[in-house]
């Protein structure tokens, strides 16, 4: 079981609890949200605490994801975006600290759950056409009319359109969820192999050197990874929101 | 909705455990038969289904990424952006008003180097006008006691000349008598007789008359 490189991704009840037959236990993967929200808010909180003219090396750290996000935001949906800021930074610090939670040796991963980057994707596909139609009625709908198009072409490239908008919270949820599960599996089967290959004798250890070579790598490259799919999942974000803020400006 | 070898080599121990019959189970799709089990058992859900895809599981982790999100959300919203943003805002501002001082500072020096250099101008200004009072002054004063002194050679001279013209017309005067005495004692003599004063000074007359 142990050796299963999908056991990682289990979701096991700590409290179960069970509200009008459905299960809303606290689990593993619940744990594992709250110690992200508390790594995160705290590291935030308390870091900014002593609110220095000059900042300590933490507290630039906050600073500086700070002003990331907000330059990012600033570039993908113009200063008008500014309003989405905390969420942004919420998705943004919420992404990165579950994905560099996860890359701890026996911690849970909540960003390797569909369910939960699907849930996030909505959340943000959701708030982008709320706001769109908030913002503009049914003005919103010109998202799906380029401008310039020939009359002969109109349907096919509205087609296209709504399409390519109703695939976002998917390809959004899976770009996230599949490059958390694939490094995480990849890395516990090449670790897989030092453990296995280390079994049997001298050559056995001699052979897994280049799986243990290859799992140091593989790990430099999750954090790299943990890192860019946080800063990917945020920047489609900036961009979707800045349709809901400009729907005519293609 | 892979089946890992994990899971297949589960299987028989799940069948027990949900006592399922073996023959339903071959039948159903593996997804209800992790249903079955999954609500009965918490440990089960190694069953057929790829954990990520256990969606017995949807439900609590969605509720549990609501609450832990939406949390996250206010704690930032309400207590960490503000913070960050104040810092951010403070040191803005500090920035700004260091820059406006050393700029007032840069006014205060440059007015009080125009000051020095006006009240340089004006004290060489006031320099020159002393020293061309003072010589100008100088050059009156000179001019007086030159004109002073012109003026008392000129009275010296006058008076010289005066002199000289009293003693001239005296020698003159006294040129008359000496030529008359000559001429007296002349004709005496060349002639041997005295000739009258009076007719003596006549010829004299008449020979410097012409």
């Amino acid at each position: 079981m142990s050796n299963d490189p999908t056991h990682q991704f289990l979701v096991n009840k700590i409290v179960p609890i069970e509200i009008g037959g459905i299960d809303f236990s606290f689990t593993n993967s619940s744990l594992f949200m709250v110690a992200t929200v508390a790594v995160a808010a705290g590291f935030l909180y308390f870091t900014t605490s002593q609110r220095g003219l000059v900042p300590s090396r933490l507290q630039s750290v906050s600073e500086m994801s700070y002003e990331f996000v907000a330059s990012m935001l600033r570039d993908g949906a113009g200063s008008h975006g500014m309003k989405f800021f905390p969420f942004v930074f919420s998705l943004f610090m919420f992404v990165l600290t579950a994905n560099l939670i996860g890359m701890v040796p026996y911690f849970f991963t909540v960003t390797s759950q569909i369910i939960v980057t699907f849930t996030l994707a909505l959340l943000v596909i959701g708030t982008v056409i709320f706001y769109g139609f908030f913002k503009h009625g049914f003005g919103f709908l010109k998202l799906f009319v380029p401008s310039g198009v020939p009359g002969a072409l109109l349907p096919l490239v509205v087609s296209i359109e709504v399409i390519s908008f109703l695939s976002r919270p998917i390809s959004l949820s899976i770009r996230l969820f599949a490059n958390m599960l694939a490094g995480h599996i990849t890395l516990k089967v090449f670790a897989g192999f030092v453990a296995s290959l280390g079994a049997f004798g001298a050559i056995g250890v001699a052979g897994s050197i280049l799986p243990l070579l290859m799992t140091v790598a593989l790990t430099g490259l999750e954090f790299l990874v943990s890192f860019l799919q946080a800063y990917v999942f945020a920047v489609l974000t900036c961009m979707y929101l800045n349709d809901a803020l400009h729907p005519g400006g293609h | 909705m892979s089946v890992t070898p994990a899971s297949a080599e589960s299987t028989p121990f799940e069948i027990a455990q949900a006592e399922t019959p073996a023959d339903t189970h071959a039948a159903q799709p593996a997804g209800e038969v992790h249903t079955e089990t999954g609500v009965a058992h918490g440990e089960e859900h190694a069953s057929g289904v790829f954990p990520p895809f256990d969606q017995t599981t949807f439900a609590s982790q969605v509720l549990w990424l609501a609450i832990t999100f939406g949390l996250f959300y206010l704690l930032m919203s309400k207590l960490v952006i503000p913070r960050i943003g104040g810092i951010l805002e403070t040191r803005h501002d500090r920035i700004a008003q260091d820059l406006d001082e050393a700029s007032r500072l840069k006014a205060e020096a440059d007015a009080a180097i125009a000051s020095y250099e006006q009240e340089l101008a004006s004290a060489r200004a006031k320099g020159n006008a002393i020293a061309s009072t003072a010589r100008d002054e100088a050059k009156a004063k000179a001019d007086a006691e030159r004109a002073k002194i012109e003026a008392s050679l000129q009275d010296k001279i006058a008076g010289a000349e005066a002199r000289i013209a009293e003693i001239k017309a005296k020698a003159l005067a006294d040129v008359g008598t000496i030529a008359e005495d000559t001429t007296g004692a002349l004709v005496e003599q060349l002639i041997g007789a005295k000739a009258t004063k009076a007719e003596v000074a006549s010829a004299v007359k008449t020979a410097a008359g012409e």
